[in-house]
């Protein structure tokens, strides 16, 4: 196995706070960078990546088929047709809900490592034994939450389990931020969770309808040449992953005006 | 505590909600990253209480044993204000 290939684990511990829509983007983001990238859905149980990136008709095998030796790994893996540095694998399909163990997770992320530059994993949902098998076979992750107390606390503790199981480095990237809530303290500010939390900012993304429609094409945002605000933060998070400096904004600190210049005054921490 | 805090305390409106979301997460995190559950925590004040108070008077009232979190640590911290020396303390130890 390549020794350069970076295997990230995308997790959050809470359900639905954008994982799968990450791991898509980031996937994409990537691949447009000319880096070759595999996306493992290791979520078999409930696996979405393949229908957020529009590929849910061309699966044919799975990381299952390929550790039973019944195909080849190049017959599993699912090219996307814009973006052919992107390819994905899903771990397995519904069928068969406990049939891969930590070890078949550490195998096929190997055989992976052969061929790719990044692998993005697709950690499920939750603290069990599928967050356990992922976890095994990462080296490092990016947690994602967002400004919200279950989420965070959710994030807290996986990134407690990281801990334990020696993955490191482990960034965070905060999904779902809407600036104007915060400026009027309705919502954590990127600050109140990065000191929570304790890790480093990989990222921000800011709350943008437009990651709707793009998952009801399958679509991801970052194939578009003309980006909107979501894409862009996908686009700078994929950038920075790969060495680029790219400046984080802080949403709260934008604006000149009085009446942001207000606002900002009234954030002032007194104690 | 931010300036809105104190500027919506004074007219008597509510504290904000990042405000309430930021303590209620500090508290409950301080108790997940300890695996404590807060009777195991009530037990162990007490306990700490009996100890320290062979030795000195301390004020049971303005006195708190409480967790508390930074930097992904815990702390156990005890602020406990000493009123007076009990001179039991030394004659015990001499025996």
């Amino acid at each position: 196995m390549s020794p350069s290939t970076r295997i990230i684990l995308i997790c959050s511990g809470k359900g639905g706070v954008g994982k799968t829509t990450l791991t898509a983007n980031l996937g994409i983001a990537l691949a447009r960078q000319g880096v070759r990238t595999a996306v493992l859905d290791a979520d078999f149980g409930l696996r979405n990546l393949d229908l957020l990136l529009g590929l849910e008709n061309r699966i044919v095998y799975t990381a299952q088929e390929v550790l039973e030796e019944t195909c080849r790994l190049d017959q599993a893996l699912v090219k996307h047709k814009q973006e052919p540095n992107l390819a994905l694998l899903p771990a397995g399909n519904p069928r068969m809900l406990d049939w891969l163990k930590p070890d078949d997770m550490q195998r096929i992320v190997n055989m992976l490592a052969e061929i790719f530059e990044y692998v993005l994993i697709d950690c499920p949902a939750g603290v069990e034994d599928g967050f356990k098998n992922a976890v095994s076979a990462a080296k490092e992750a990016i947690v994602i939450t967002n400004p919200e107390v279950s989420a965070v606390r959710d994030a807290d503790r996986v990134i407690g389990l990281l801990n334990t199981h020696g993955v490191k480095p482990v960034q965070l990237v905060l999904n779902r931020v809407r600036p104007k809530m915060i400026a009027s303290q309705e919502m954590l500010s990127i600050d109140d969770v990065t000191d929570i939390l304790a890790l480093p900012l990989l990222g921000l993304v800011l709350e943008d309808e437009q990651v709707i429609v793009s998952t009801n094409r399958g679509e991801p945002l970052t194939l578009k040449e003309n980006q909107s605000p979501a894409a862009r933060c996908y686009s700078n998070i994929a950038k920075r992953m790969q060495g680029e400096e790219i400046p984080l904004i802080d949403p709260s600190k934008e604006g000149s005006g009085m009446r942001d210049k207000f606002k900002r005054l009234m954030q002032t921490k007194i104690f | 505590m931010t300036l809105r805090d104190i500027l919506n305390k004074l007219l008597g409106r509510q504290k904000t909600s990042a405000s309430t979301a930021r303590e209620r997460l500090q508290l409950v995190l301080a108790h997940d990253r300890s695996d404590l559950s807060p009777e195991l925590l009530d037990q162990m004040r007490k306990e700490i209480l009996e100890v320290v108070s062979k030795y000195v008077e301390i004020d049971i009232q303005e006195g708190a044993v409480s967790l508390e979190t930074e930097d992904r640590m815990t702390a156990l911290v005890a602020n406990l204000p000493i009123k007076r020396t009990l001179s039991i303390a030394s004659s015990s130890e001499e025996n």
